[in-house]
C-alpha cells in the first residue's frame, strides 16, 4: 500500500507538522509527498527519511497551495494511492476534504492515531472524547494531528524527484498577499509556547514579570481566569473554559491555582510546567514538572537560565 | 445577491459532553442544544451583507432531526429571511451534507454559501470545502474578513502564523472563522417576529441525496487523564529536564 | 433602566418563570380559555435549565392538570419502590421502623423519583401545544407598576458592559404587558421580592425561613442499580442545632441523585453547607450506592421552609404569586412540586374569572387556594418545621412524631418562627469550626469541580449581577465578625476572600453563580442583592437534574 503526503511549506521551508504527517503515513505503507511550488522544497522533501519519491508540481498555479488547484491535481494523482495524508494544518484542512468531495470519500480530519489501515482515533468535542472511527471509502484521506506524531528525520532520505503536469481546475481563485504576524508574540490559540500567570501574579504591574520569558521563548502569554477577574489582564488573555482553548507542546503555569475551569482550556498540552507556592494547587495533579515556591524569584531565574 | 448559510444543531458549547457509559458515543439526549457558534458567526456576516445592501436575502438551511427548526429559527430572529429544514438521521456526515447543499444551492441559485468553518461536535471542518469542491467554486475558507465587489469577494483567511488573502470569483463558498465578527443577540421581539417567518420542510431522501454514512464509529471514550509528573527542586532541574527529558526547548 | 425605547407587546396573561408552577398555570390558562393570549418568559437559556430538585414527586396536581400525562409521555418513569429513613451517627445508621405511622409525611407509596428538568421540559411541550408562548433565556428584570397596579414585566437588556455602558451587541428590553402578571420564579425571586415589597404582602405574616438543596447525579455501575429506592437520613453530620438531611434516589438509567438540604436558620458561621454535602458521601450509607460511579451533573438551590405560617398575601392588582414564589413547599414531606403546580392551577382558574369579570386583583385565588387539598396538606404540617426551630433536632422529631401520631396536624395551636435566616448567625468567635475532610477526587470533590458540572456560564462583559450595597459593611460585619460566611454558604465558589492577611477583599466571581440565592437570604446585614443577569446565563442543568 502507498500513501501520498500532502508536504505543505512556508517560506521555503517544509513545515513541522508535515514532517509528522510523514511519519504517520509510513505507519500506511510506502510513502510519496506532493510538492506544490517552491523548488527548494522538493530538494529537501527528497531526504526526509522514509519516503520513496516525490511528486513535484512546478507549474506557478500551485505556487500558493490552493485549495482549487492543488484538490484538482491531487485527485488526478489519487489513483495510485491508498491513503491521501496531510498535516492537520491550515493548507491540508482547506485542500484534503475539497479533494476527498471531488473522490467521493468521506475525509478523516485530526487523526492522532492510526489503529488500522481504515481504523483511525480522532478527537471530538473540542477533545473532550476520542472517536475510534472505521471508513469504508476504498481510498482514505485524513489530516493528522502533528502533536500525536514524531516528525520525521529531515535527513537521511533519498527519494527521486517526478515534475507533475498540472491538470486542469476551474480557475475561480486568486492569491492576493498574505501577511505573517509580525508582532515577537505568537497568537495564544497556536503558540508553540504559552506562558501563562493566574492571581499569583498579584498585580497589573507585577503581572509583567513574565514578560521576559515569553520573549525569550518566543512564547505567548495567558492567564487564568482569576487573573482576568482580578484586572491584571485583559479578557482576550484568558485561557479555559470560557476563554481560549490551547494545546501548545510547552505550557507554563505559574501562580495559578488549577480549578478545572482553567485544566479545560490547557490539559491537552504537550508538557506543562507548574510554579506555585502551595503544594496542593491542583495544578500540580495535571502537571509534568512542577516546582514549589515563589514565582517572583523562579521567574527571574528561569529567563534567565533561558537566555 | 441570495446568500444561503447552513446551520446546525449542536451540543451547547457551554455543556462538558459526557462520553455514554456503553462507548457508543457522546450523551445528547436532555442535553441542551444551540446553534453551532462558528455558524452563528456566518449568519451574521450574511446579515451584514444584506444590511450593507450587498445580499438582498438571506435563506438559512439546517440538515437533521425536526428540532433543527428551532436553530432555523433563531437564525431568523437574527436576521435570516427564510429558512429550509432537510430531514435526516441525527448528525449525517459532511459529504452527505455537502451533496444535501449541493442540491439546495441548485434550487436556490445563492451567490453566495457561508458556512461555520466546523461544527463543535464532530470538529470535522470539512463541509464548506467539500461544498465548495462538489460545485467547482471557489472558496474561502477561515475567513477573518469578506469584501464583496462587483462579481467576486476578497477574503482574509486565517492560516498558520498570520493571515492570506484572496479573491474568488461569485459564486463562492466562506467559511467563518471566529474573528470575523462579533454575532448579535437574537432580541424578544425579533424572536417573536421570526415565528411567523416562512421555514420549508423537505425529506434528505427527496433530494435524490444517498446519507449513508461512510464511516463508522467503533466506540467513543474519554481522553486519558493526565498523570501528576514529578516535582523538580530547582530552576536549573527544571531546565535540564525540559531540554533532555521532554524536548520541548 | 434603558433610555432607548422598549418595544412592547400585549398579552392576556404574563408569566415569570418556566418551573412546574409557571407552566402548570400556563397549562391551566390555555385549557380553561384557549382564546386567552398567555406569554411565558424563563431566565434559563432553556427550560428546564435552572432545575434542580430531588425530586420524588407526587403526581396529583399532574394527574388533575393532565389526567392522560402516561398517554402524553410524562418522564414519571420511576415509580417509587422502597423507602428508608436513616437515623446517621458518625459511623453508623438506625432505620426508622414504621415509616408510614411516625413519619407518614415521608412515605412515598404512589410517587416518583423524577427528573423535575426533564418534567419541565415535557411541561413545556404540552404547554406550547396548547399554544402558550414560551421565551426561554429571558430574565425578567423589572415589574411595571401604573397606577398601582402591575401591568407586567420588563426583560433585562443585553450587552450591556461590565461598566454598564452599551456594548456593540445591545438590544434593549422588551415589555411584556399582561392584564395579569404571575410570578413563579420560585424561592426567592427577585421580582417577587419588589412585589412584596411594594404591596407590603408579607404584612402579619411569619417572616420566611429557608433551606438550602445541594445536589448531584450520579451514574453507577449497572449491578448497583435499584430502581425506585429511596433513602432519606437525618443526624449526622448536622448537630441538634441545625436542620438537615440527605437523600438518595435510584433512578433513570443507573442514575442516582443524592443531595442535601440544610435548613438555613444555621447559627454557625463556620458551617459548609458544601461541605457538609460532601462528607455525608463518606458515611457507609451512602458510599456504598455511590462508589464506583462517576459524577455527572451538580446544582443547588434555596426552598422556602416558612410553610403555612409564612405564606404572604397572595394576589394584589395586576397578579399573583405562585409555587415556590409564595411559600407553597410542604416542608416536613420536603416536596413543592405537587403544591406548586397546584397553586399555578389555582391562579390560572382565578385569572380567567377575573378577566372575564374585568377585575383588578385576582383575588379569588386566595379563597381557592385556601378551600383545596393544598391548603389542608400545608395546614397539616404546619408545625413540624417550627418544632425543629424552636426545639432542636431531636426534641423536634419527637414532636414531630407526635404530631403524626396523635393529633394528625391537627394540634390546636401552631408554632411561628421568630426570626429571618440572616439574624441567627453567631459571631465567629463564639462558633465551632467544623473540621471538614479534604475532596478525595473519588467520591467527594471541590467546590470549582462542582460548579463546572453544572455548565454555569455568563456572558462574561455584564455588570456584576450580586450587588454588595455598602462595601464598608462587608468589612466591619461580615469580615470582622462572621469571617466571611458568604465563602462558606455559597455552593458555587462566588465569593471569595483575597488578600486575607494584609487586606482582605471581598472577590465576587459572579460567573460562577448557579442562581441559588443563598447570599440574598443568609447575608448577616441583608447587603447583598442577586439581580438577574443577561437572560440565559447561569446554569445549564442537563436532563437527570
Amino acid at each position: 500500500m502507498t500513501a501520498l503526503v500532502l508536504l505543505d511549506h512556508e517560506e521555503g521551508r517544509i513545515r513541522q507538522a508535515a514532517l509528522s504527517a510523514v511519519t504517520a503515513a509510513t505507519k500506511l505503507g510506502d510513502v510519496h509527498v506532493l510538492v506544490a511550488g517552491a523548488d527548494a522544497v522538493a530538494q529537501e522533501a527528497a531526504k526526509i527519511a522514509g519516503v520513496s519519491k516525490v511528486l513535484h508540481a512546478v507549474d506557478a498555479r500551485y505556487a500558493h497551495e490552493l485549495a482549487e488547484p492543488l484538490a484538482a491535481l491531487i485527485v488526478s494523482l489519487a489513483g495510485g494511492y491508498d491513503h491521501i495524508v496531510a498535516a492537520a494544518g491550515a493548507v491540508g484542512k482547506n485542500v484534503l476534504p475539497r479533494a476527498a468531495a471531488l473522490l467521493d470519500v468521506q475525509p478523516i480530519p485530526d487523526v492522532i492515531s492510526i489503529v488500522e489501515a481504515d481504523t483511525f482515533v480522532r478527537p471530538i468535542y473540542a477533545g473532550n472524547a476520542l472517536a475510534t472511527v472505521k471508513s469504508s471509502d476504498s481510498k482514505k484521506v485524513l489530516t493528522v494531528r502533528s502533536s500525536a506524531f514524531d516528525a520525521a528525520a529531515a535527513e537521511g532520505g533519498s527519494a527521486s524527484v517526478e515534475v507533475v503536469a498540472p491538470v486542469e481546475s476551474p480557475e475561480v481563485s486568486k492569491f492576493e498577499s498574505v501577511h505573517l504576524s509580525e508582532s515577537e508574540r505568537p497568537e495564544l490559540e497556536s503558540a508553540r509556547v504559552v506562558v501563562s500567570g493566574g492571581r499569583g501574579l498579584q498585580s497589573e504591574e507585577k503581572f509583567h514579570i513574565l514578560d521576559p520569558l515569553a520573549d525569550t521563548l518566543g512564547a505567548a502569554i495567558g492567564a487564568s481566569r482569576a487573573a482576568v477577574d482580578s484586572g491584571f489582564v485583559p479578557n482576550d488573555y484568558q485561557v479555559g473554559q470560557t476563554g481560549k482553548i490551547v494545546a501548545p507542546d510547552l505550557y507554563l503555569a505559574f501562580g495559578i491555582s488549577g480549578a478545572i475551569q482553567h485544566l479545560a482550556g490547557m490539559k491537552d498540552s504537550r508538557v506543562i510546567v507548574a510554579v506555585n507556592k502551595d503544594p496542593e494547587a491542583p495544578i500540580f495533579q495535571v502537571a509534568d514538572y512542577g516546582i514549589v515556591g515563589d514565582l517572583f524569584e523562579i521567574v527571574p531565574q528561569l529567563t534567565e537560565e533561558l537566555k | 445577491m441570495k446568500i444561503v448559510v447552513p446551520v446546525k444543531r449542536v451540543v451547547d458549547y457551554n455543556i462538558k459532553p459526557r462520553v455514554k457509559a456503553d462507548g457508543s458515543g457522546v450523551e445528547t439526549a436532555g442535553v441542551k442544544m444551540s446553534m453551532n457558534p462558528f455558524d452563528e458567526i456566518a449568519v451574521e456576516e450574511a446579515i451584514r451583507l444584506k444590511e450593507k445592501g450587498v445580499a438582498t436575502e438571506v435563506v438559512v438551511v439546517s440538515i437533521g432531526v425536526q428540532q433543527a427548526q428551532d436553530t432555523l429559527r433563531t437564525a431568523m430572529a437574527m436576521g435570516a429571511d427564510r429558512a429550509i429544514l432537510v430531514l435526516s438521521e441525527e448528525s449525517p456526515e459532511p459529504l452527505a451534507v455537502a451533496k444535501v447543499l449541493k442540491a439546495i444551492v441548485a434550487k436556490e441559485e445563492p451567490g453566495l454559501v457561508i458556512l461555520g468553518k466546523q461544527a463543535i461536535d464532530d470538529d470535522m471542518n470539512a463541509t464548506g470545502q467539500m461544498l465548495a469542491g462538489l460545485l467547482g467554486w471557489g472558496q474561502g475558507t477561515f475567513a477573518g474578513k469578506v469584501e464583496v465587489a462587483d462579481g467576486s469577494v476578497r477574503v482574509s483567511r486565517e492560516i498558520d502564523g498570520g493571515t492570506e488573502d484572496v479573491s474568488l470569483t461569485l459564486p463562492a463558498i466562506i467559511t467563518a472563522d471566529l474573528r470575523l465578527n462579533e454575532p448579535r443577540y437574537a432580541s424578544l421581539p425579533n424572536i417573536m417576529k421570526a415565528r411567523k417567518k416562512p421555514l420549508e420542510t423537505l425529506n434528505a431522501a427527496d433530494l435524490g441525496v444517498d446519507m449513508t454514512p461512510r464511516l463508522t464509529i467503533v466506540s467513543v471514550a474519554e481522553p486519558p487523564q493526565r498523570q501528576a509528573g514529578v516535582k523538580v527542586g530547582s530552576v536549573g532541574e527544571l531546565v535540564e529536564k525540559l531540554r533532555n527529558e521532554a524536548k520541548v526547548i | 433602566m434603558s433610555e432607548t425605547a422598549r418595544e412592547s407587546m400585549e398579552f392576556d396573561v404574563v408569566i415569570v418563570g418556566g418551573g412546574p408552577a409557571g407552566l402548570a398555570a400556563a397549562i391551566r390558562l390555555r385549557q380553561l380559555s384557549p382564546e386567552t393570549s398567555v406569554c411565558l418568559i424563563e431566565k434559563g437559556s432553556e427550560i428546564g435549565a435552572h432545575i434542580v430538585s430531588g425530586a420524588v414527586i407526587e403526581p396529583r396536581a399532574l394527574s388533575e392538570l393532565l389526567p392522560d400525562w402516561k398517554e402524553r409521555g410524562a418522564p414519571l418513569n420511576t415509580p417509587v419502590t422502597t423507602e428508608e429513613m436513616l437515623y446517621l451517627t458518625e459511623t453508623g445508621s438506625l432505620r426508622v421502623p414504621m415509616l408510614d405511622k411516625l413519619m407518614p409525611h415521608m412515605a412515598n407509596h404512589g410517587n416518583y423519583i423524577v427528573s423535575l428538568g426533564e418534567v419541565c421540559r415535557w411541561l413545556a411541550t404540552q404547554a406550547e401545544e396548547l399554544g402558550v408562548e414560551i421565551y426561554p433565556g429571558f430574565a425578567g428584570a423589572e415589574v411595571l407598576i401604573e397606577n398601582n397596579r402591575v401591568v407586567g414585566v420588563a426583560t433585562g437588556d443585553m450587552g450591556i458592559t461590565r461598566e454598564g455602558t452599551h456594548g456593540g451587541n445591545y438590544q434593549p428590553g422588551m415589555e411584556l404587558r399582561g392584564r395579569y402578571t404571575l410570578f413563579a420564579e420560585g424561592c426567592r425571586g427577585s421580582l417577587t421580592k419588589q412585589v412584596m415589597a411594594h404591596y407590603d404582602l408579607r404584612k402579619g405574616v411569619d417572616p420566611q425561613t429557608y433551606g438550602l438543596g445541594i445536589k448531584e447525579v450520579w451514574e453507577i455501575p449497572a449491578e448497583k442499580h435499584r430502581p425506585g429506592l429511596v433513602q432519606h437520613s437525618f443526624g449526622w453530620p448536622m448537630d441538634d442545632q441545625t436542620y438537615g438531611g440527605a437523600w438518595l434516589y435510584h433512578f433513570g438509567e443507573n442514575l442516582v441523585s443524592y443531595g442535601f438540604v440544610i435548613g438555613l436558620d444555621y447559627p454557625n458561621t463556620w458551617l459548609s453547607p458544601f461541605e457538609e454535602m460532601q462528607r455525608v458521601k463518606l458515611h457507609p450509607a451512602f458510599r456504598k450506592h455511590l462508589e464506583g460511579g462517576r459524577r455527572v451533573s451538580y446544582g443547588a438551590r434555596a426552598l422556602s421552609e416558612g410553610g403555612l405560617q409564612a405564606i404572604p398575601r397572595l394576589t394584589f392588582p395586576g397578579g399573583a404569586l405562585i409555587g415556590d414564589s409564595a411559600g407553597f413547599l410542604n416542608v416536613p414531606k420536603i416536596k413543592g412540586t405537587h403544591t406548586a403546580m397546584k397553586s399555578g392551577m389555582l391562579a390560572a382558574e382565578a385569572v380567567v374569572e377575573s378577566l372575564a369579570a374585568n377585575q383588578v386583583e385576582p383575588a379569588s385565588f386566595t379563597k381557592r387556594v385556601k378551600d383545596s387539598w393544598l391548603w389542608e396538606e400545608l395546614r397539616t404540617a404546619r408545625n413540624i418545621r417550627p418544632a425543629f426551630a424552636r426545639f432542636g433536632m431531636k426534641k423536634g422529631a419527637l414532636y414531630a412524631g407526635l404530631d403524626a401520631m396523635i393529633f394528625k396536624g391537627r394540634a390546636p395551636w401552631t408554632l411561628h418562627f421568630k426570626h429571618q435566616d440572616n439574624e441567627v448567625l453567631k459571631p465567629a468567635s463564639l462558633c465551632e469550626k467544623p473540621n471538614y475532610p479534604k475532596p478525595d477526587g473519588q467520591l467527594t470533590f471541590d467546590r470549582l469541580s462542582s460548579v463546572f458540572l453544572s455548565a454555569t456560564n455568563h456572558e462574561e462583559d455584564q455588570p456584576v449581577h450580586l450587588r454588595v450595597k455598602n462595601l464598608a459593611l462587608w468589612k466591619t460585619v461580615n469580615w470582622d465578625v462572621f469571617h466571611a460566611p458568604e465563602s462558606r454558604y455559597c455552593p458555587a465558589g462566588v465569593y471569595e476572600v483575597v488578600d486575607e492577611a494584609t487586606d482582605p477583599r471581598l472577590q465576587i466571581n459572579a460567573q460562577n453563580c448557579v442562581h441559588c440565592k443563598t447570599c440574598d437570604i443568609k447575608d448577616p446585614a441583608q447587603n447583598i442583592d442577586w439581580a438577574v443577569p443577561e437572560g440565559g446565563g447561569g446554569p445549564n442543568y442537563p436532563a437527570g437534574m
